[in-house]
């Protein structure tokens, strides 16, 4: 087999650009970079109706995105849904009477949980529970209400 | 009408006896690896001519994938006014269906038919047999450095094509068509997991090089010896492995992403 060494050399080429593309796919393209081995802690808020809130959807405080959803279960006795977020640890500061509303990003866009940090001095801590909550503003809801107080109206 | 079934039976029963025969073949390949451990420069030289050489295809169709989806994706982003998704449009397309699928095919088009002709060629001109009267197991020795570099470099070819073809749809859609640079990004890293869209798109890549060379070495391998019969098995090549990587690609992605 003839030129061997530069065969070697393009077959070593080859390779370290493949693995730079996955590596890009990785860091750039994914958000593996901000989303590495983080710790975080778990807290639950309760909502009559969470809408079309899902798991991994974003936890924002202020605009800026602190954590995720982790899980939504319902709750058959209460017959509220329970949605468990995971919070980065870093942000541990957040007032234990904090509220959490289920707002949507944009008319159509996907539905996120916002804190509204409270004046308490008590943080919340891993297992806490949110106790002051809103649910998820159902569009139809909206409207058939609009609908109805504009055919009383009428009356 | 008898001769109909009889032809019905023969044409399922000759399936399946091939089916039988490539699954005996890769369990004889794969009892192979040991050998190339030992030689690893067989190996290589097959990533060269597998890889190495399928690698400028995949690059510029990659680049011409992306910069298609850039432009089309911004056409209709652009009615709805949120051209800032045109990140996680290219990049989602590509990394979850064409990155694997297309350099799927081309890697079948390029690589797959290239090891069914020399393959065949050998088997036609003798060198097989010559092979096994000094003793040597031509699947061991031919066969399986041969199904090894492909099953290596098509998922490395796939991770190519997508961060091209994403790098060619920032090309278009924030260098001519003026979507802003940081929401193309942002976006995109937003969107798109780890888990579930990279390494879904590279398994899948993996299963699409696991199976498009083995069919080109067994129809390879299984060609008949004349000059015919190995143009025959060339294109048996290309048409299985385009039916095989396709409809693979329908049962991974029912799998993947069919519970979201």
């Amino acid at each position: 087999m003839q030129h061997t060494h530069s065969q070697d050399t393009l077959v070593g080429l080859f390779v370290a650009a493949s693995i730079t593309g996955l590596f890009f796919l990785a860091m750039q393209v994914s958000n593996l970079s901000s989303f590495g081995s983080e710790d975080t802690y778990k807290v639950t808020a309760r909502f009559s109706n969470s809408g079309g809130l899902k798991v991994k959807s974003p936890v924002s405080v202020a605009g800026v995105r602190i954590g995720r959803v982790s899980a939504i279960s319902f709750d058959k006795e209460t017959f509220e849904s329970v949605v468990e977020m995971s919070i980065e640890s870093r942000y541990d500061t957040i007032p234990e009477d904090t509220s959490a509303t289920i707002y949507t990003a944009g008319l159509l866009g996907e539905q996120y949980i916002n804190l509204q940090p409270g004046g308490s001095d008590e943080h919340l801590e891993n297992g806490g529970q949110i106790e002051i909550t809103q649910s998820a503003i159902v569009l139809e809801e909206v409207i058939g209400k609009y609908l109805f107080n504009k055919t009383e109206e009428k009356k | 009408m008898i001769d109909f079934l009889t032809q019905l039976g023969k044409t399922t029963r000759a399936a399946f006896n091939k089916l039988g025969r490539a699954t005996f073949f890769l369990l004889h390949t794969l009892f192979g690896i040991s050998d190339v451990i030992i030689r690893p420069r067989l190996l290589i030289n097959q990533i060269y001519s597998v890889g190495v050489l399928t690698f400028l295809i995949i690059t510029i169709s990659g680049l011409f994938v992306g910069m298609v989806l850039g432009l089309q994706g911004y056409n209709i982003l652009s009615d709805f006014g949120s051209e800032e998704a045109l990140g996680v449009m290219v990049a989602a397309s590509l990394v979850r269906e064409l990155g694997p699928v297309v350099s799927g095919l081309l890697f079948a088009g390029r690589a797959g038919s290239a090891l069914t002709a020399e393959i065949g060629l050998m088997k036609a001109t003798e060198q097989l047999s010559g092979m096994e009267m000094m003793a040597i197991d031509p699947i061991k020795r031919i066969m399986t450095p041969r199904f090894l570099a492909g099953f290596i470099s098509m998922p490395l070819l796939a991770a190519l094509f997508s961060s091209v073809g994403i790098l060619g749809g920032h090309l278009v859609g924030v260098g001519l068509l003026g979507v802003d640079d940081g929401s193309y990004w942002s976006q995109m890293q937003a969107n798109l997991d780890f888990q579930d869209d990279i390494i879904n798109g590279v398994i899948k890549s993996i299963v699409f090089g696991f199976v498009a060379t083995w069919i080109a070495i067994f129809e390879g391998y299984d060609a008949i010896p004349t000059s015919e019969g190995v143009s025959r098995a060339t294109t048996r090549t290309v048409v299985n492995s385009a039916f095989s990587i396709l409809g693979l690609d329908f049962i991974l992605t029912a799998l993947m992403f069919g519970d979201q």
